[in-house]
């Protein structure tokens, strides 16, 4: 693992963490300055839309962090907690989870009863901000996320050496590993001729029953509800290198739109990253709002719209990045419908009826979205 | 009093133990202290002279008590020991409503006779007096009260070889109960407070002196003789006064025994109930009497005069609660006087934060009427309900519902006036006028702001403190991380930040 990053990247991110965290924190101190760091802000309110990539990016406010304000004291030293352990994992050559390094640096402060951190809510997004501020990706900073997401199809790759051929993969399929940077995953024989990216395990797992993959000579992936890095990265990789088309299926309800929406343009938290995990080219293809009078589906297969829901429609519409007709008229006829339809739904007709009928006729007359 | 000659006296106060305050043998010891301290205050008082007073208490036998009070006061002459101490139920203390007054401690006891009578009665002993006036002799006497004549008798007169400048000390045995809280001690402490021009030392049964501090040599403003004022009077009152007065005609007996009453007024009063001005007074009817205190009521005349009382002022309340308590913040607010059924009477309240007291407990309410403590019926008096009913929560304290607050203070209040209302004839609790209850607020809303500007400065100290020690804590981190990312030594880096730190938290 320790070979992934170039020698030449390690000292760089060595040396940002020590000049960041700190020689100018320290150099602030001796001038008797304001004790800060600049954060840069990953909320909705610094991530703009950029619409010829089509691509969520983050905007350069920035807010202080000080140390001498008490309501920011303890994050202040919460980042210089993390930068610290950062550059101790990097320079010992190790890799760790965010987790692992959440307890890492837990433990209790002095003689009192207050901890570092209480929680790994607490250092996972200070981990973003340090990745954010030295313009480092996480696994410059040897941490990985916890991995989920799984795939099978016509496709061998090699993975930290080890061949690995994905039609081989029987009933679980291969897990997508946190990291799949080029000097860890490397894509071999292709056979495949698009990727399908499935929102939920349990629907996946009928694609791969069905042998779907194989009739229709695709990739299917699923990413555990919403995916996490490693299984954007790959797929992003893979619609580069490999050329292939990628179509996504999720349940038809605001999160599932919005699983669809991440992958194609990006999310606001990780909206610096963006670049490197978005696939703009990314398609639709259920499920749509209007697939239940287009297949007949019966009145009860349908959920009702909760207030969550409806509170999250109304949300989703007002982003920029939600401004196509098209999309806007799936939330809107979802609204009207005031219902939500789960992929499993379709299991009404006939248990395969996804697989043998909905999706291959979706594909060949190419009704999707993007 | 001519009537009660007849029955025999220790009937009588057998009868009336209650009203005369010797209803349970704790209440007895504190109401005979009561009575021989307030008689040398007040004598002392009357004759400018700063008290200084020797109280001691001596458990003789089971339940017997010794009490004695010695005090530097003016002394009683050899002549008029028997009417000072031993005319019972008489002389200025049953002075009523309307009658000519003047604010003093004495008039809210039963009298030092009734005290030796109690003594003589559970104990079968006579008082010891003995008393010394400047350029007299130092003599020493035994008294007792003849119960079936109701006269005092003298035995046992002598003269006593003495250097004592002038003073009077009566020593008494009776049947009592000490009580170590809510008894003598916490009685002249209370005292002590509210006069904090006297000294007061008090040696207790255990033989332990304590020693109540004078803390200020300005004796407190004498009070003024006044006339009653019409307004207050009262038809039984009248009568009495118009019996026993000098003057010849109704309109010189209004002008001169009432105050506020000038030639017009007397006329109107006249008029108004159709009486000629030049009636003599004790040749009025009853039902004349009557229309008289009628027209009295309604005949607009000046307000009562107000400069008769003695407040304890600001300042010595400020002294006084804060020699007796470790205090951490101390108000005061004395009121302007007011008037209640045309009595005129003054409020003064006193505040004591200490952070020794019991922060998790109601608060100590001591009471006062012309600087007395009242001791019992606390829920009945109108000074309590003023503040049960004051909205503490808005100067930081919390108040179980329509109680006292809860927090680490004592509060005084002060009643003063020539006729203070209480609502029984145990004297140990202030009726509720509404005008009496506005003036304690009115006090305590003063005193109560300050005190919430004081928490307010606290709490900012405590929030400073509690910000001092997690920059302390977090410094720790920082400056270890700091030293971990640069390889520069951590006390150094420790040293710039807690400089850094106590800068900006000045």
């Amino acid at each position: 693992m320790n070979k992934m990053v170039s020698k030449e990247k390690t000292e760089l991110i060595i040396k940002k963490l020590r000049e960041r965290y700190g020689d100018d924190v320290l150099k602030d101190l001796e001038k008797g300055n304001e004790l800060s760091l600049d954060i840069v802000i990953r909320t909705l309110s610094n991530v703009l839309f950029d619409e010829k990539e089509q691509l969520i990016t983050l905007g350069n406010k920035t807010q202080k962090r000080n140390f001498f304000s008490i309501d920011q004291a303890r994050k202040f030293m919460q980042t210089l907690i993390v930068a610290d352990a950062c550059q101790d994992l990097v320079k010992s050559g190790k890799t760790t989870s965010i987790r692992s390094l959440y307890y890492n640096t837990k433990h209790t402060i002095g003689d009192s009863k207050e901890n570092t951190f209480e929680d790994q809510i607490e250092s996972d997004p200070i981990i973003e901000d340090i990745e954010v501020s030295i313009g480092a990706l996480r696994e410059e900073l040897h941490l990985r996320a916890n991995s989920k997401g799984v795939m099978i199809g016509n496709l061998t790759i090699e993975d930290s050496g080890d061949e690995i051929d994905l039609r081989k993969m029987g009933s679980g399929g291969w897990a997508i590993p946190s990291i799949v940077e080029a000097d860890i995953i490397k894509f071999k024989k292709c056979d495949a001729k698009f990727i399908l990216f499935i929102e939920k395990d349990t629907v996946w797992g009928r694609f791969n029953e069905d042998k779907f993959w194989k009739k229709h000579n695709c990739m299917i992936i699923h990413g555990g509800g919403q995916p996490p890095r490693g299984v954007r990265r790959l797929l992003r990789r893979m619609h580069d290198e490999l050329k292939l088309p990628i179509y996504v299926l999720v349940d038809n309800d605001p999160w599932g739109f919005y699983i669809y929406s991440v992958v194609k343009q990006g999310s606001i938290n990780l909206a610096y990253e963006s670049v490197r995990m978005a696939v703009p080219g990314a398609k639709f293809i259920g499920l749509s709002s209007f697939d239940q009078d287009k297949y007949n589906l019966p009145k009860e297969v349908t959920i009702k719209l909760n207030e969550g829901d409806k509170k999250r429609i109304k949300e989703i519409l007002n982003y920029k990045w939600f401004h196509k007709k098209s999309w806007r008229d799936e939330l809107n006829h979802m609204v009207k419908k005031g219902v939500k339809l789960e992929l499993e739904a379709l299991s009404v007709k006939d248990i395969s009826f996804i697989t043998d009928t909905y999706l291959p006729e979706k594909i060949a007359k190419k009704e999707w979205l993007e | 009093m001519a009537e009660y000659k007849a029955v025999a006296i220790s009937e009588f106060f057998e009868k009336n133990k209650h009203l005369l305050g010797f209803d349970s043998p704790t209440k007895a010891l504190i109401t005979i202290l009561k009575e021989a301290v307030d008689n040398s205050l007040d004598a002392c008082e009357e004759a400018d002279i700063l008290p200084h007073i020797i109280v001691k208490i001596k458990n003789t036998e089971k339940d017997i008590f010794q009490l004695s009070v010695e005090d530097n006061g003016p002394g009683i002459e050899e002549k008029y020991v028997k009417d000072v101490f031993g005319k019972l139920l008489f002389g200025s203390k049953f002075k009523s409503l309307g009658e000519a007054g003047m604010q003093s401690r004495g008039q809210q006891g039963i009298g030092i006779s009734a005290s030796i009578l109690y003594s003589q009665l559970t104990t079968g002993e006579p008082a010891s007096i003995e008393s010394k006036v400047k350029n007299k002799i130092h003599y020493s006497c035994k008294l007792h009260i003849d119960t079936s004549e109701n006269v005092p008798v003298l035995e046992d007169e002598k003269k006593l070889e003495t250097v004592k400048d002038h003073g009077t000390k009566i020593t008494m045995k009776l049947k009592g109960l000490y009580r170590k809280t809510k008894g003598p001690y916490d009685y002249l402490k209370y005292t002590a407070i509210a006069n904090p021009h006297a000294q007061l030392i008090f040696v207790n049964p255990e033989g332990k002196k304590i020693i109540f501090k004078r803390v200020t040599d300005k004796l407190p403003k004498k009070p003024k003789k006044v006339a009653p004022h019409p307004h207050g009077v009262e038809l039984g009152t009248l009568m009495k006064m118009m019996a026993r007065t000098n003057s010849k005609t109704v309109q010189s007996f209004l002008m001169n025994d009432f105050s506020k009453v000038g030639s017009i007024g007397a006329k109107d009063i006249c008029k108004l109930s159709k009486l000629d001005p030049h009636t003599r007074p004790n040749a009025v009817t009853r039902d004349k009497s009557s229309d008289l205190m009628e027209a009295m009521q309604q005949v607009k005349l000046q307000r009562p005069p107000t400069d008769c009382l003695s407040p304890i002022g600001e300042d010595n309340i400020i002294k006084g609660l804060n020699k007796e308590y470790n205090a951490d913040f101390v108000a005061a607010c004395t009121r302007p006087v007011a008037v209640y059924n045309s009595i005129p009477f003054q409020v003064e309240v006193g505040l004591v934060y200490s952070k020794e007291l019991p922060s998790d407990k109601q608060i100590t309410l001591i009471r006062f009427a012309n600087k007395v403590p009242l001791f019992y019926q606390q829920s009945e008096c109108g000074i309590y309900k003023a503040v049960a009913k004051t909205q503490w929560k808005r100067y930081g304290l919390s108040q179980p519902g329509g109680s006292l607050p809860v927090g680490p203070m004592v509060i005084l209040v002060d009643v003063e006036s020539v006729w203070v209302p209480f609502i029984s004839e145990g004297k140990q609790a202030i009726a509720s006028y509404d005008e009496i209850i506005k003036e304690v607020k009115l006090g305590l809303l003063d005193i109560g702001r300050k005190l919430g500007s004081y928490l307010s400065a606290e709490q900012r100290k405590y929030a400073k403190e509690r910000r001092m020690k997690i920059f302390d804590r977090y410094s720790e981190e920082v400056a270890q991380s700091i030293s971990n990312l640069t390889g520069k030594n951590k006390e150094y880096i420790m040293t710039l930040i807690k400089k850094e730190v106590v800068k900006r938290n000045e």
